[in-house]
């Protein structure tokens, strides 16, 4: 245990009828972190978040924030964090200022004060245009700004967020971290729930995988894409002739098994070698092989999953 | 960094529960029509399509006819509790609530509380229609302030009724339509728009069972000769009955939720 640890998940277990949604899952979140707890569709992080703010009882463990227990202790617990679901929970006949105002005046702001927080949220969340009209106008993007903005209200110290970037473009996803990453720089903690590998490896501090409700591996970015290894080569050939050559001028340069299936070819790339992947394009051109596809990946959650599982038989 | 947890943060959450209760009665096109549209078009097409074939003019009909509607438009707003109830739940609005730092009964108690102005703003726009439309009461305004203080009581009571429906069930539209078919069938099926004379026995015998006959019974008398009358207690226990039943199970089921 950390004195810096404002979210300590201890031992928590969750099931659904014969289901069991959360397995034996601990970790535990220092302050001004951003961390992320990684999983597929149905591995968990959903009934995580909602045991940790107090919507759920987990059948056993333990869960403090900032050292209250949220079961024992849920109304002190909950003056501590705030939420976004994973759906927009925002009122659609009320306007986003009204939405704002009821949250502000819920979470004890005076109505002047409410007044001014509502209007410095709309604006920061390029949502003034648009503040006094009904929820109906709001595109998918804007809901979702908003129900982060109501999250906002009271400036929580630690905020809980379930797959906050899930289902939108990308220009309002960009948006979105730089609204989670200014809120980490003023000292807040933000724990975060998504499905994308290579967001969670950009953004987050430290990364715990979940997959059908057990712990499979916590650490930071770096540490967890270590363990599976590195990026990937992949490349197709355009002619299933010349599918033998290009294996063989592969397996000649890179260290790893080449992996074949029908016109493509992976290899699993290690530290260093994703600069000498240039020299290889020439010699495929000098061996006279067309190649429909050359990309250098990121390992997927899948693999991850895979390498992880794997890695504990 | 604590907030003291005191009474008066209780009461001024409920405060602004019952305003989103009413920002949503007047923004929301539904409860807009439920709440204030419909004791104005009921009263009028009762009063002007009924009135001469009923009583042989408006103006002798309006009697008989204010205290049913008076009840029918609280019983209609109640009906919306429930599905008011069910989108918040359903759409995740609810589960906000229950994590802020309130009473976890604040939201629940803040949609019953708000239940109160609204039924209120519908029973007023009834009375009004009707006293435009030529009505006045004989009565000083105690005895009709008693009168739309005992329909609101009964109509809050079937409030309870209705949140029960919408914590338990799960589809927002179909309480929605379920309700209102209840309360037409209840006030459709009581004195509240016909005299019992005129209908067949079996039916009449229906009617006087009817909790709402009781009710419109009682109001009338409290509206034409200021009396509180033995059908007036009946009302009120069938009101505290229904209260003691419906209030311990909605808030067993709202419990439940979590
Ligand atoms: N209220 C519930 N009742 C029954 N099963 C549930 C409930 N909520 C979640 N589950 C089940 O628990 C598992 C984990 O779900 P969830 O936490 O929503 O996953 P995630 O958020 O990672 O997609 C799934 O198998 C899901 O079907
Ligand atoms: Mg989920």
């Amino acid at each position: 245990m950390n004195n810096d640890d404002v979210i300590q998940v201890s031992n928590i277990s969750k099931h659904f009828g014969k289901n069991a949604a959360v397995q034996d899952v601990s970790f535990s979140v220092e302050k001004g972190e951003i961390f992320g707890l990684l999983g597929p569709n149905g591995a968990g992080k959903t009934t995580l978040i909602r045991m940790m703010t107090t919507l759920l009882h987990p059948d056993t463990g333990q869960i403090l924030i900032n050292g209250f227990d949220t079961q024992t202790q849920g109304r002190n617990a909950r003056q501590q964090f705030s939420v976004t679901g994973q759906t927009a929970a925002i009122d659609q006949d009320l306007t986003a200022r009204e939405n704002l105002m009821i949250f502000a005046r819920l979470s004890g702001l005076g109505i002047p004060a409410a007044r001014s927080r509502a209007t410095e949220l709309l604006k920061a969340f390029d949502l003034v245009a648009s503040a006094d009209q009904t929820l109906e106008t709001f595109s998918g993007g804007m809901r979702r700004r908003l129900d982060l903005a109501v999250s906002l209200v009271g400036k929580p110290t630690i905020l809980f967020l379930d797959e906050p970037t899930t289902g939108l473009d990308p220009r309002t996803r960009a948006q979105m971290w730089q609204v989670i990453q200014s809120l980490v720089a003023t000292g807040s903690t933000v724990l975060l729930t998504t499905q994308y590998l290579e967001e969670a490896a950009q953004f987050a501090d430290r990364i715990a995988l979940i997959d059908h409700g057990q712990m499979k591996a916590i650490g930071t970015p770096d540490e967890l894409t270590r363990r599976v290894g590195g990026k990937r080569l992949r490349l197709q050939v355009t002619a299933a002739q010349s599918l033998k050559a290009a294996q063989v001028i592969l397996q000649k340069t890179e260290m790893n098994p080449v992996q074949v299936s029908e016109r493509t070819l992976t290899v699993s790339l290690d530290e260093g070698e994703v600069g000498q992947t240039a020299a290889l394009l020439q010699q495929f051109d000098e061996a006279g092989i067309a190649l429909s596809q050359f990309a250098i990946e990121p390992p997927s959650l899948d693999d991850v999953f895979l390498q992880m599982t794997v890695g504990k038989n | 960094m604590n907030i003291e947890t005191s009474n008066t943060h209780n009461l001024k959450n409920m405060v602004t529960m019952t305003h989103r209760n009413l920002l949503k009665t007047l923004h929301n096109p539904d409860n807009f029509g439920d709440v204030i549209m419909e004791p104005v078009i009921f009263t009028l097409l009762f009063g002007f399509l009924f009135g001469g074939a009923i009583a042989g003019s408006v103006q002798s009909y309006l009697p008989i006819l204010v205290p049913g509607i008076l009840l029918q438009s609280i019983l209609n707003a109640a009906s919306g509790s429930g599905q008011q109830l069910r989108e918040d739940i359903n759409n995740g609005v609810f589960d906000r609530f229950k994590t802020l730092p309130i009473a976890p009964i604040v939201p629940l108690a803040g949609q019953l509380i708000g239940d109160i102005f609204r039924l209120l703003l519908a029973g007023s726009m009834a009375l009004v229609t009707a006293f435009l439309m030529g009505w006045r009461p004989v009565v000083g305004l105690p005895m009709v302030a008693a009168a739309l203080g005992l329909a609101l009581f009964i109509g809050w009571a079937t409030s309870w009724i209705f949140a029960l429906v919408g914590l338990v069930a799960k589809n927002a539209e179909m309480i929605g339509s379920l309700s209102m078919m209840i309360i037409l069938v209840l006030t459709f099926l009581s004195n509240a728009f016909v005299p019992t004379k005129t209908l067949p026995r079996f039916i009449q015998t229906i009617v006087n069972l009817n909790p709402v006959s009781y009710t419109v019974t009682a109001i009338r008398s409290i509206l034409q000769t200021g009396t509180w009358d033995l059908h007036a207690t009946v009302a009120l226990l069938c009101g505290l009955l229904i209260i003691s039943i419906f209030m311990p199970l909605s808030l067993l089921a709202y419990q439940k939720q979590n």
